[in-house]
């Protein structure tokens, strides 16, 4: 079980506006949305990695009973390319298909069944090309997309030329992990009378959509609208453009609604997943522990399109050496195209693959010199005042990273008698002898910054409006389940107790929030809710008119590196976490159970405890997933397991017992001295667990998810 | 497609269906949006629902085949101590999952066995929740066990 120590909180615990009509089966989520009249939309997609696309025969499908309109290519007016960094990506393929399951034909029917019959009656002739699945073949040869096999290259230099008395060298690999919020992607878009169009959607970040959907459609702002339904979790898969650009053009075109709703086996295709890293390690240090250098390289399979693809290689790299000091760093990264699916944001967003690096490294270092690998942590972590291990930057008014480590290790690891199958490493239905099972420890630290930085200019926008006893909250932060209305609803009552608090529904009506991502809204929109508040506080109420008060956030402003070596102010400032964890493993059929894990988190300041917990254990889920289950696998670049049934995801019975301490350093760069909470619990739970299984086995580990193979059949 | 004449949460309600259709799909495509569908192959439980009795995923039973059943969703099947209990103690997130376990949870609580930490996982090991990590869920469903255990004794 679990146990929860917040210090002290002036907002107390209270239940999310949203979650008693969830629990009802009341909340209406996209896929729920019903306007009359609407047709359905079913999107025929590549059934290869890479492919000429030599014609589409749309007239069987046409021909069908039932069947409106087949919308290809030729719908979209050559150049106009989806892509919210980097514009690439084209809406229905071109000329080549360069990854499974990419958009070529989009079919609109009068029932969603009839649309993906007539899937079956679009003929489309491919060439079949040779498909670059390996990070090596990218490099070496031709580009499969025009503007070139490198994304992004980052290279971070920093100290002297100093390597240190012993070296350890690792070589990591990660896998590709989805997103797999439950509710796969639907949306309804719909014309309007001014000859735009609106669409109500499941988006992180709907101003960004907005800006994409605009260039493709050649429409303005105005005339483009997005409104958030129910979001039935996202975790970075909403950040790109899946149906919204098909949907929008079908309702122009026909004047009608029309809605899709993907099925699991192509939701798998359809968005970016976290980057599989191909990461080399060479840490120096003297022989009393202390670290002196670290050289490192990461490579990122990006897929075909960029993506969200340059920021994550930014986060793998700045975050490549962990919190740690070490006088002298070397990092080249790459984000490379290839033909597997694309890659883009996930929940950690390249530290993940970033923390399996380094902290299996310090493993290694530890075991060399014979330190006990909390103790060699503890010496080397950074301390007030040092400089960032990579960017460089001022370490100040962060968390006291030696503190976070002893009350990680003060917590108990849980131990509980397998009285269940379940409770056997590989669960019920496996055989095992109890000989073989073997327990190990492991321990690991993580870092990720909260807002997007690199020099990226943030803001959030929000609008408070008090009606007689009813303060109405506009915010467009999208809500996705991690609970940000929550937070927004405790601060509106923190300054106007008497008040009931109502939320308008977010859409681009309202001024930019930003994305609900890289763990930025309660900070954000939080201050921007706070300084609303202020203000309408600060107004003399003229009686009973409706009286309304805005405020935009500005974040404190970071940096992109100096171009030479990568340093400078790249974050606004950092998150950290420590996770412990045990392991029993079937060391003679390779087979893993997660048993406890303990964690600390630095949260910064507690403005609604039961969430905070909320987020730390659905993030130690994933984190336990990636660390021995999850991996999309793409032989010759084909997906081999989009589905529930063969891509599995931890259940109940599957869930380690967790401990939890959290600590409350307050952050002063903002006025409620809040701290992200998303992310970190998946950063540094899979290092950990893979530090323990390398503990109980052995064995080198090298790889996440660690398969069977791995454990059994490894030297 | 043919016509299937049922009982929905107790009210009567007529779908349409191929033989193909899920019970799922017939009572989604007819507005009745209780029961949610997030993998189509029985094995996120997001779409459970009881029929006659029977705790089933509504994604894997052909709708023609439930003529005259009594089908039950969380909007029949949900107890006021079990919402209060999910609420306080943090088992819902993006709430996409919430329905299937609800009724996964009311089934375990009405079964005979007194339910333990363990066999709580167990009974309701059938249903994914990619938010909440579930330790929220299961301590809801244990809180509510043992608050019914003593209410009946």
């Amino acid at each position: 079980m679990t146990t929860h120590s917040p210090s002290s909180t002036r907002f107390g615990t209270v239940i999310r506006p949203d979650v008693p009509p969830k629990i009802a089966g009341e909340f209406e989520y996209s896929n729920d949305v019903r306007i009359p009249g609407m047709l359905f939309g079913a999107t025929k997609r590549s059934p290869h990695a890479h492919a000429r696309l030599v014609a589409i025969d749309t007239s069987k499908a046409l021909a069908m009973s039932g069947v409106h309109r087949v919308f290809t290519h030729e719908d979209v007016p050559e150049g106009r390319l989806l892509g919210h960094i980097t514009h690439d990506q084209p809406v229905f393929v071109l000329d080549v298909a360069r990854h499974e399951g990419e958009p070529v034909a989009f079919v609109v029917a009068d029932s969603q069944e009839r649309a993906w019959q007539a899937l079956e009656a679009i003929d489309v002739s491919w060439q079949p090309l040779e498909p670059v699945t390996t990070i090596e073949d990218a490099l070496t040869k031709d580009p499969i997309h025009p503007q070139g096999t490198l994304i992004r290259e980052l290279l971070i230099e920093r100290g002297d030329d100093a390597v240190g008395e012993v070296v350890v060298t690792g070589t990591w690999e990660t896998g590709r992990q989805d997103q797999l919020f439950l509710a796969p992607e639907s949306a309804v878009a719909y014309p309007s009378a001014d000859g735009g169009v609106t669409l109500i959607l499941a988006t992180q970040d709907l101003h960004t959509d907005q800006q994409q959907l605009c260039a493709v459609l050649n429409l303005p702002p105005e005339k483009v609208h997005l409104i958030n339904s129910g979001i039935g979790g996202a975790f970075g898969g909403r950040e790109d453009i899946t149906l919204q650009a098909h949907l929008a053009i079908a309702a122009l075109a026909l004047g009608k609604p029309v809605k899709t709703t993907y099925r699991r086996s192509e939701s798998f295709l359809a968005h970016p997943k976290r980057h599989p890293a191909f990461m080399r390690y060479r840490l120096g240090a003297k022989s009393d522990g202390t670290f002196v250098s670290l050289e490192v390289s990461i490579d990122l399979d990006g897929g075909p399109y960029a993506s969200t693809s340059g920021p994550v290689l930014g986060s793998a790299c700045y975050f490549s050496a962990g919190p740690y000091r070490i006088p002298r760093v070397r990092v080249h990264g790459r984000a490379v195209r290839t033909n597997n699916p694309v890659s883009g944001a996930m929940r950690g967003f390249g530290a993940v693959q970033a923390c399996f690096g380094i902290e299996s490294t310090i493993d290694l270092l530890a075991s060399k010199l014979g330190i006990d690998p909390v103790e060699i942590r503890r010496r080397n972590v950074l301390v007030e005042g040092d400089p960032f291990p990579t960017s460089g930057q001022r370490f100040e008014d962060q968390t006291d990273l030696r503190e976070l480590i002893d009350r990680c290790m003060a917590l108990e690891l849980p131990s509980s008698p397998a009285t269940l199958d379940l409770d056997l490493p590989g669960g019920t239905g496996r055989t095992l002898m109890g000989s073989a099972v073997s327990r190990g420890e492991g321990f690991a630290l993580g870092v990720k910054n909260h807002l997007y930085g690199e020099g990226v200019p943030e803001t959030s926008w929000a609008k408070l409006t008090r009606e007689g006893n009813t303060i109405i909250v506009e915010s467009s932060a999208s809500e996705c389940g991690q609970g940000i209305q929550g937070v927004l609803d405790r601060i509106v009552r923190t300054e106007f107790p008497e008040c009931e608090v109502r939320f308008a529904v977010p859409s681009t009506w309202m001024q930019y929030s930003g994305s609900s991502s890289a763990s930025r809204q309660s900070w954000m929109s939080g201050s921007a809710v706070l300084g609303a508040a202020q203000k309408l506080k600060s107004q003399t109420s003229s009686g009973d008119e409706p009286e309304s008060a805005e405020f935009e956030y500005r974040a404190p402003a970071t940096y992109r590196g100096d171009p030479t070596n990568g340093t400078g102010d790249i974050h606004v400032s950092y998150m950290f976490v420590a996770h412990r964890a045990r392991v029993e493993v079937d060391t003679e059929l390779g087979l893993i159970r997660v048993a406890a894990i303990s964690t600390a988190q630095d949260v910064g300041r507690v403005i609604n405890a039961t969430e905070i917990r909320g987020q730390i254990l659905g993030g130690i889920a994933q984190g336990v997933g990636f660390a021995i289950n999850e991996h999309l696998d793409t032989p010759s670049g084909l997906a081999a397991n989009n589905s529930l049934t063969d891509y599995l995801v931890p259940t109940a019975a599957d869930m380690p017992l967790v401990v939890i301490d959290v600590l409350e350093q307050p952050d002063p760069r903002n006025p409620l001295g809040i701290k992200g909470v998303g992310e970190p619990s998946a950063v540094s739970s899979t290092a950990a667990i893979a530090n323990a299984i390398r503990q109980a086995t052995g064995k080198p580990i090298t790889r996440v998810p660690v398969r069977p193979s791995d454990i059994a059949l490894a030297n | 497609m043919s016509s299937v004449r049922l009982r929905l949460d107790g009210s009567p309600v007529e779908l349409e269906a191929a033989s193909s259709t899920s019970l799922l799909r017939a009572l989604r495509d007819a507005g009745h949006t209780k029961a949610q569908g997030a993998c189509e192959q029985g094995e996120c439980g997001s779409c459970l629902v009881r029929i006659d009795g029977v705790v089933q995923n509504s994604c894997l039973v052909p709708a023609t085949i439930c003529e005259d059943a009594n089908v039950e969703t969380v909007a029949s099947l949900l107890n006021q101590d079990l919402a209060d209990a999910f609420a306080r103690h943090g088992a819902v997130q993006c709430g996409f999952c919430t329905p299937g376990f609800v009724v996964a949870a009311e089934a375990a609580l009405a079964s005979a066995e007194s339910l333990t930490y363990d066999t709580v996982r167990e009974r309701l090991a059938g249903n994914i929740c990619r938010c909440t990590g579930y330790h929220g869920i299961i301590e809801a469903v244990l809180e509510v066990s043992q608050r019914r255990r003593e209410a009946n004794q």
